[in-house]
């Protein structure tokens, strides 16, 4: 049977067919929806969101030891987060076989930057395929289960966001039931301590050697002979972009398993082609390797290495032609930036927050990221899961040392403080700086779309979990001062804000309430209630001085023509935050 | 068979551009035709630009339509047919649901949303408008204004011949089957 699915549904079943039985990851755009497509095979499957990368991949690299076939998924930026498992396993090798699934970003859809890690593959001395298409990244997903078993390793699948979030047509198949093999005793085989770690390091080299044959062999690289006169080199989705524009006019060697590369076969290719191209997105991977071998090549040089590739691209760079466009005048075209949705929790905090003078907020990776954005313009810096807790430290240490009376507050959400925040807060806990930590739980992972996490009190396949207490948490890390406040009162969170920031020790402010998107469970209903309502504005009493405008809600709007503001009513949820500010209270909250 | 074609559905987060592309998707797979789809939205739940590409043909090899290459352009929205107009053929088609999002500088009164713009589009390509907020609205439900543009799009492009409420009912949630074939009908009526 044949259905029309996106790389990562793909994968998905992938992982069904190939008889995995253990997967993990943490959700991050473009990969979020791989474990989630999982997660509804239940019987077969145990799916888990893990709190990071390095947990998702340290658990999926358990279960291959103890003989199970695994999988771990995460975001390009995630393999950062799990670099470190990764470089030793890589020299232990694996029992069960184990995949794990880099999805990138060219092109930065929702990330904070655009890496290729393919040169993750090169770097950990690791196998890589790559798909480009949703059949493949299904059919792969088997192909690295038996090449891992095979060659003792663990296998890189590296997917990029136009394969993960493109559908095309894929044939189901059966999953193979395999078990789980026997686990037995080695620590010489899974222990890197230096004395065996040597060993394994000599071992390495000497897969990398037979993997060099296996590329060589494998029908993932493949020769597609057309015309001679243009041949391509190309990978992933760069491949289906290359035949976009050349379709029979020249010949490919069409590479699916891409380390280590085939050398012998791309020296066959180049010697039969005149003109030879290399396609790829981001990087000169390929190239650089291939110009390596002293083979003559056109790549970089003709097509950039940012953003995301597509046909237009390899169309100008390569054979300099251009499509001719409908030409308009778009010079009062509007942006649409993304923005805090209306009844959006953080607006409180971020609101309370653009109004305090001297200070710096280091922000962190999620929704919350949008406090950076116009009209709060809250947030001063944003770099990695779980960084403005540390960075916010850093800060602080510097600017009291140097005399500096500006103060530090962090803010994170509660999701990323599981993923990294927790051990940044107990830096601070233990190298005693007067931060302000302000831990935004919306009871939820919002800005992926909703996944559960250690704080909602269920698990990825819908269980009954133990909650995490966040407060709790904090005391028990060392912050003796921990505040909860609701973020729709302005009051409270100013108030918390102002005892924070006259301490002369570290402290925690919590802002609990649910994401207002988020489909609230039973104990979100118990402990929330049904608050959503509608506001309107008295527009004989709006004096049009936009000050609930600056609140950044988009339910508001302000209408230039009789200067007063409008509530939009489709998308107020009644949270009351413009009705806290507006100085003549002409906003009032008029339905439950 | 015949050559690859390319339909361009954009519009702003929440519209339902997404369902609409998969039912066409489904439907064009189930017609035989090779079929490739892809969604760009980016953070698009927070009110950003969202467009669906869907392309379908013998064999189609890039899952993304570049500038100058769509065959129809079908906008949910009248700004965004603007910002991705230089996407559309010359000889494309245009469709517009005379339907207007403010984005977040227009509601803060710094800048004004674009006038004249359904006018601006006309002088340039073949352009149909259609309300397809109002018929939505007519028939009961103004959520399915995705259909009602769906329905236009299945006409424009002269795909009457698949099946619809079949891929409808397969699709959709049970209870909202028949309201979903009325959009679609009405759709292709109102074109």
């Amino acid at each position: 049977m044949k259905k029309l699915l996106t790389g990562n549904e793909a994968v998905a079943r992938g992982v069904y067919e190939a008889g995995i039985t253990f997967a993990a990851a943490y959700p991050g755009t473009p990969s979020t929806e791989i474990l989630e497509n999982i997660a509804p095979y239940k019987e077969e499957i145990i799916a888990e969101w893990a709190p990071n990368e390095k947990v998702a991949l340290e658990s999926a690299i358990g279960a291959s030891i103890v003989g199970a076939r695994a999988f771990a998924a995460m975001k390009q930026v995630g393999v950062n987060v799990a670099a470190d498992p990764l470089f030793s396993f890589a020299y232990t090798g694996c029992n069960g076989g184990i995949v794990l699934v880099s999805a990138d970003e060219p092109g930065i859809h929702s990330s904070q930057n655009e890496q290729d890690n393919r040169m993750y593959a090169k770097f950990a001395k690791i196998p890589m395929l790559e798909p480009s298409n949703s059949q493949e990244a299904k059919d792969m997903v088997k192909d690295a289960i038996k090449i891992s078993e095979m060659y003792d390793t663990i296998v890189l699948l590296r997917m990029t966001t136009r394969i993960c979030h493109s559908k095309s047509l894929v044939e189901l198949g059966e999953r193979e039931e395999v078990g789980k093999k026997p686990y037995n005793k080695n620590p010489q085989k899974y222990a890197t301590t230096p004395a065996y770690a040597r060993k394994m390091r000599v071992r390495v080299e000497e897969r990398i050697k037979k993997l060099k044959s296996f590329t060589e062999e494998t029908p993932l690289n493949y020769f597609e002979w057309n015309k001679k006169k243009i041949g391509i080199i190309s990978s992933g989705v760069a491949y289906q972009h290359a035949k976009e524009v050349f379709g029979k006019s020249a010949s490919y060697l069409k590479l699916g398993f891409t380390f280590p590369l085939p050398m012998e076969k791309i020296k066959a290719f180049a010697a039969k082609v005149q003109t030879l191209y290399v396609i790829e997105e981001v990087e000169p991977y390929m190239e650089e390797q291939i110009k390596a071998m002293g083979i003559k090549c056109i790549g970089k040089e003709k097509i950039p290495n940012i953003g995301e590739l597509n046909a237009d691209i390899i169309r100008k760079g390569l054979l300099e032609e251009e499509k001719p466009l409908i030409e308009c005048d778009t010079s009062d075209l509007v942006g649409r930036p993304p923005t805090l949705c209306a009844g959006c929790p953080h607006r409180g905090l971020f609101y309370e927050l653009s109004k305090k003078k001297n200070i710096i907020v280091t922000g962190d990776i999620g929704c919350y990221g949008l406090g950076v954005a116009d009209p709060l313009n809250a947030v001063d810096t944003v770099i990695c899961m779980g960084a403005s807790v540390s960075a916010g430290h850093g800060a602080q240490k510097a600017l009291s040392k140097h005399g500096d009376h500006m103060r530090a507050v962090s803010v994170i959400g509660d999701s990323t403080f599981f993923h990294t925040g927790m051990n940044s807060l107990l830096d601070i806990a233990y190298n005693q700086s007067n931060t302000v930590t302000v831990i935004l739980d919306n009871r939820t992972t919002g800005m992926t779309g909703h996944q559960e996490n250690p704080g909602t009190g269920y698990t990825l396949q819908g269980e009954k979990t133990k909650e995490i207490d966040i407060p709790t948490l904090c005391r028990a890390i060392g912050i003796d001062h921990v505040k909860v406040v609701n973020p729709l009162k302005l009051e409270e969170v100013k108030t918390a804000l102002n005892e924070a920031l006259n301490l002369d020790e570290p402290s925690v402010i919590i802002t609990r309430w649910p994401c207002v998107l988020k489909k609230h469970s039973d104990l979100d209903i118990d402990e929330f209630g049904d608050y959503k309502g509608l506001c309107e504005v008295d527009k004989d009493q709006c004096i049009g001085c936009k000050k609930c405008i600056n609140t950044g809600c988009p339910a508001l709007h302000f209408d230039k023509e009789s200067k007063t503001v409008k509530i939009d009513k489709v998308q107020c949820v009644g949270c009351e935050v413009c009705v806290q500010v507006c100085p003549v209270h002409a906003i009032k909250k008029v339905g439950e | 068979m015949t050559e690859v074609k390319n339909i361009l559905l954009v519009g702003v987060g929440g519209q339902g551009t997404i369902l609409a592309s998969k039912i066409l998707s489904t439907g064009l797979m189930e017609a035989g035709y090779d079929v490739k789809m892809s969604e760009i939205h980016g953070m698009s739940q927070r009110g950003g630009s969202v467009t669906t590409q869907v392309r379908f043909g013998e064999e189609v090899y890039s899952p993304i339509i570049g500038k100058g290459e769509a065959d129809i352009l079908v906008s949910f929205e009248v700004m965004e047919a603007l910002r991705w107009l230089d996407h559309l053929k010359p000889n494309g088609k245009m469709v517009i649901n005379d339907y207007k999002i403010p984005s977040v500088p227009i509601l803060t009164g710094k800048k004004n949303y674009p006038k004249g713009v359904i006018d601006r589009i006309k002088e340039k390509v073949d352009t149909t408008v259609l309300n397809a907020a109002k018929i939505a609205e007519e028939l009961g439900n103004v959520r399915t204004m995705n259909i009602v543009l769906l329905g236009s799009l299945v006409k424009a492009m002269g795909l009457e011949g698949i099946d619809w409420e079949e891929i409808i009912q397969k699709t959709v949630k049970e209870k909202f089957v028949h309201m979903n074939i009325k959009a679609l009908k009405a759709g292709m009526e109102r074109l």
